[in-house]
């Protein structure tokens, strides 16, 4: 009888505790999978936006946030669409903060967030595809478009004076379609690509692209690869056997690895990342140190911000419904309203409780443009004395 | 000058490299090639024999480098080389007496070992990957090259760059000992001519008091030594990843059946036909015919293939000899 008291008890506890709503957002993410070494500092990111309003109280008269962690796993689409799935219909997840991969974010984009009608806020997709995809409203993402870093780049080549270059890229979405952007908007300036050609990754062997890339010829070798995986081969190729001394470097490949493993033989050599400086992104660190995790690993204050929109939006639209709160979103993102930076959700929720517009900047400097993707800021390097050193932003 | 320049060309982007690459898949291809001989069975494991031993001798070196041994100019890995045969020949050795030999002993069909060689290619892959990682490794150490672009350029002043590395060249150099060393092995010792015969005919040789059982292991043991110094030299040569040498598979089977599977004349040839057609049918000929044909720039690459069919190659000529020829260049043999 005690048992039955306790139990009965214990349900009717969690069974107010719903209806003074408890939130489920998803935080869907490749744990496992190629980039299984970025997913943990974002979803920690994403999570403690999440407790951050939770412990404030002040979203929708003291509802809480939960996250529910789904795994995307990047390369299988499939495999991702089925963990959308479930985060939607048993979970009953609001609003999921992910996919990652641009793959995997369309698959689950069209399989699982239009037909159900949730929000989707990705941090770090950036396949172009995804702007032009019809996605009824329901699509975000905090990252650029990897068409944006593709003029970044040209610009930046141009500046240096090359007019000539060749390209390789990794033989997937993110690859291609940054190689097909950089080329167009370098050909728009007046440079010339002499060869586009992709490599596969985990091969052991590059001489024959190498010897291709180093046939055409050119000024510098745009080098659109992973880091840890063929674009390294290439570069090492390359590098040994003459056919190039400068490299222009997008996202994928600056990283610490590049300067340990190349060092001073890429002085000289440049590149650019999406990245972003300022207040925002000092006090996300400083959060993120505090929370025991590395905050400056990739996107992770990009996850961050999306969790943070979407609360921020329902908040505005007085509603979880997806379906409602999605219009909120480009709304919250670029005001005009009073600035809101990380650490700062409490005052932005009851800054929205009372009526008055917010404008939230973040950790990363959000600015929304198009149908919903971050125009991007980004982080434009050198090789000094075999070390990587910022130029400036743009 | 002209003529100079193109040859430079040619001799830094095909031949070099080619000629390396060709070394390492010939290794390869002769312990497939072995196998195939005297067992009767195409390895698969091949692959994944070749990263086990690799990763022993991965860690060896670190041990020596830790202690401060060096070599000079050479790799440390060169020492490190007969530690991580023994522990491959052992390992050969295990899975002969737990996996293979039973199946030896009920005489099952070569397709039925075939199967049983994906199996253990499976097992290796994992054991070399708790072994070693999954990470790039780069363990070569010592001079880098034997002629770097720039010094070639200050040297020569012309505008083609030429490298020579010291990894290629080592590759190519411990190849030829190593062949060499085989084809004594085989012909010139009582063991390797009792494989020959084993291989040639298997009841003929028992009958004649040849022991089978000592056949089979001499074969795993030379098979252990050809795998660990072949996945050393390409490690060197291309820095070492388990998965790389899983892919490797596929160029070097490809080798061994152009140049006559169960030959090992034919292993060596099959490798450097195979490294110089990846090579050279995906060069983009365009600067080579720039400097021939003076006056004359081309607007195309003048590529006969996009690099993305480097693997293509391989299958398009192991069809080609399949078809006209299949018992392979050098008359290899077809159970």
């Amino acid at each position: 009888m005690k048992k039955i008291l306790m139990a009965s008890a214990a349900v009717a506890l969690c069974a107010s505790a719903a209806t003074a709503e408890d939130i489920k957002l998803g935080v869907l993410l490749g744990f496992t999978g190629p980039l299984e070494s970025l997913a943990g500092p974002m979803a920690l990111g994403a999570e403690m936006a999440m407790k951050e309003v939770s412990d404030s109280g002040a979203l929708l008269d003291g509802s809480t946030v939960t996250p529910v962690r789904g795994d995307s796993t990047c390369v299988d689409s499939a495999a991702a669409t089925a963990a959308a799935e479930t985060l939607v219909t048993s979970d009953g997840v609001k609003g999921i903060m992910g996919a990652m991969c641009s793959g995997a974010t369309t698959a689950v984009l069209q399989n699982v967030g239009m037909p159900n009608g949730v929000v989707m806020i990705s941090p770090s997709a950036t396949s172009p595809a995804l702007s032009t995809l019809d996605d009824g409203g329901f699509f975000f993402r905090t990252a650029p478009s990897d068409a944006r870093q593709g003029e970044v780049m040209a610009d930046e080549i141009m500046e240096k004076g090359i007019s000539s270059v060749a390209v390789t890229y990794t033989n997937n979405d993110y690859g291609k379609g940054l190689a097909d952007s950089f080329q167009s908007a370098f050909e728009a300036a007046g440079g010339t690509v002499t060869i586009s050609a992709s490599h596969e990754d985990g091969k052991g062997d590059y001489s024959a692209e190498v010897g291709a890339l180093a046939s055409a010829g050119g000024d510098a070798l745009v080098l659109v690869g992973y880091v840890d995986q063929g674009g390294s081969g290439v570069l090492r190729g390359a590098l040994d056997s003459g056919a190039f001394y400068t490299f222009v470097f997008p996202d994928g490949m600056v990283s610490q690895a590049l300067e340990d493993n190349f060092g001073s033989e890429l002085d000289g050599s440049f590149g650019q990342l999406p990245d972003s400086e300022g207040e925002g992104m000092a006090t996300y660190l400083g959060m993120a140190e505090e929370g025991g995790f590395d905050g400056s690993s990739a996107y992770s204050g990009g996850a961050y911000d999306s969790a943070a929109l979407m609360m921020l939006a329902m908040q505005a639209a007085g509603s979880t419904d997806p379906k409602v709160y999605k219009d909120k979103i480009m709304e919250i993102a670029n005001g005009p309203g009073e600035k809101i930076y990380p650490g700062e959700l409490a005052k932005g929720l009851e800054l929205l409780q009372a009526g008055t517009a917010i404008d939230y900047d973040g950790a990363t400097a959000i600015e929304l443009i198009g149908e919903g993707e971050a125009a991007g800021t980004f982080r434009e390097i050198e090789f000094v004395d075999g070390e990587i050193t910022t130029v400036r932003y743009r | 000058m002209e003529l100079l320049n193109a040859l430079v060309a040619l001799t830094n982007y095909v031949i070099i490299p080619a000629t390396s690459y060709g070394a390492q898949l010939a290794l390869g291809a002769l312990g497939v090639t072995l196998i195939y001989a005297v067992l009767r069975f195409s390895n698969f494991a091949h692959g994944d024999t070749m990263a086990f031993g690799t990763g022993v001798v991965i860690l060896v070196t670190w041990g020596l480098q830790a202690l401060g041994v060096s070599l000079g100019p050479l790799p440390v890995a060169l020492l490190a080389l007969p530690v991580g045969i023994a522990a491959t020949a052992l390992l050969l050795l295990g899975t002969d007496r737990v996996v293979y030999r039973y199946y030896r002993g009920i005489r099952a069909a070569p397709v039925v070992l075939v199967m049983v060689s994906v199996g253990v290619m499976f097992i290796m892959n994992a054991l070399t990957r708790f072994l070693i990682g999954v990470d790039q490794i780069d363990f070569a150490d010592g001079e880098r090259f034997i002629i770097s672009a720039r010094t070639w350029n200050q040297m020569t002043g012309m505008r083609e760059p030429l490298t020579l590395r010291t990894t290629q060249v080592i590759t190519v150099v411990t190849a030829a000992l190593v062949v060499v060393a085989l084809f004594w092995f085989l012909n010139r010792t009582r063991t390797g001519k009792s494989m020959r015969a084993f291989s040639d005919n298997e009841d003929l040789a028992l009958l004649s008091g040849i022991d089978p059982d000592r056949v089979v292991r001499v074969t795993w043991i030379i098979t252990a030594a050809l795998a660990t110094v072949a996945g050393t030299l390409y490690g060197l040569d291309k820095s070492f990843k388990a998965f790389t040498y899983f892919q490797i598979v596929l160029p070097i089977f490809a080798s061994a059946i152009v140049g006559g599977i169960g030959n090992p004349v034919g292993a060596i040839a099959g490798g450097f036909i195979i490294s110089f057609s990846e090579v050279g049918l995906t060069y983009a000929w365009k600067k080579v015919a720039g400097y021939l044909i003076p006056g004359w720039q081309p607007d195309g690459l003048l590529q006969l293939l996009s690099t993305d069919y480097k693997f293509a190659v391989s299958f398009v000529i192991l069809l080609l000899v399949l078809i006209f020829r299949p018992t392979g260049i050098f008359r290899g043999k077809v159970v």
